[in-house]
């Protein structure tokens, strides 16, 4: 390890926060898609470095995985994205909130 | 060495979040955030995951990110232009060009420690080699669970995404 797991864990918490405060302040929905993908990096950095820590290359593979997992949510979300704005003609969040979430 | 840039890449890369996070332009957070990720991809082959680096260049900071600049020249999400004209010009390009400089020479420095001594190189290092042998041997039922999620995700998008007019007609 080039640098004690703490300090890679603290990193990529304030990154996941800054992701997660992405997603629940921005009202676009483009802007809280991207506010979900800085969270997986983050999770993803976090997997590489307990991959590091154990000397073992299960987490890269786990990250490979999100990956993939990322690509499907991000290509189904991105079509929802614009079926939503086929529909209300808007992007905003509260737009969308005839269930009354 | 790495313990230096390894701090420097993990500045930039909170950095360039947080200028993403705070855009209102999406383009502006797309690029802002591809700076984040390429920092990211080289605190992954800081940390011995060089094939993970490598996807993380090409299918993220790649394919996902272009994928989110199609959707935004599609659906034509151009800002309020009386809103992009406030600031003078260092405002908008410093930001960009400081977090692009840093990314490069880390970069640089990163080849040339990694040419000539093993100051750089991690305790722990997967080459592609024993990447691919554990992914395809342990993890083979993994991968085609994988490929099966992929698939489902493409047939989704092409449904969700499917223009309203054929919908009406089949419903009609």
């Amino acid at each position: 390890m080039i640098v004690p797991m703490s300090h890679i864990l603290a990193f990529s918490a304030v990154m996941f926060f800054m992701g997660l405060a992405c997603t629940l302040a921005q009202r676009n929905l483009i802007m809280i898609l991207i506010g979900v993908e800085i969270m997986l990096n983050a999770v993803g950095l976090t997997l590489v470095g307990a991959s590091a820590l154990w000397q073992q290359v299960d987490g890269q593979i786990f990250v490979i995985f999100l990956m993939a997992m990322t690509s499907a949510e991000v290509s189904i979300s991105l079509a929802m994205v614009v079926y939503l704005r086929r529909r209300k003609g808007t992007l905003d969040a509260d737009a969308f909130d005839e269930m009354r979430g | 060495m790495a313990t230096i840039i390894f701090y420097i890449l993990g500045f930039t890369a909170l950095i360039a979040t947080g200028l993403c996070i705070t855009r209102r332009n999406p383009v502006h957070a797309v690029v802002y955030l591809v700076n984040a990720l390429f920092a990211l991809a080289l605190i992954f082959y800081l940390l011995g995951a060089p094939l993970v680096a490598a996807w993380e260049v090409i299918i993220y900071a790649g394919a996902v990110m272009v994928l989110f600049l199609f959707i935004i020249m599609m659906l034509e999400l151009a800002p309020n232009p009386v809103d992009e004209a406030a600031g003078p010009g260092w405002m908008r390009w410093g930001p960009v060009l400081l977090l692009g400089l840093v990314l490069v020479a880390c970069t640089v420095l990163l080849i040339l420690v990694d040419g000539q001594s093993g100051e750089g190189v991690p305790t722990y290092y997967a080459s592609p080699q024993d990447f691919g042998y554990a992914l395809f041997s342990r993890y083979a039922l993994a991968v085609q669970v994988v490929s099966f999620q992929l698939f489902f995700a493409a047939v989704g998008a092409f449904y969700v995404g499917k223009p309203p007019k054929r919908r009406r007609k089949e419903q009609a």
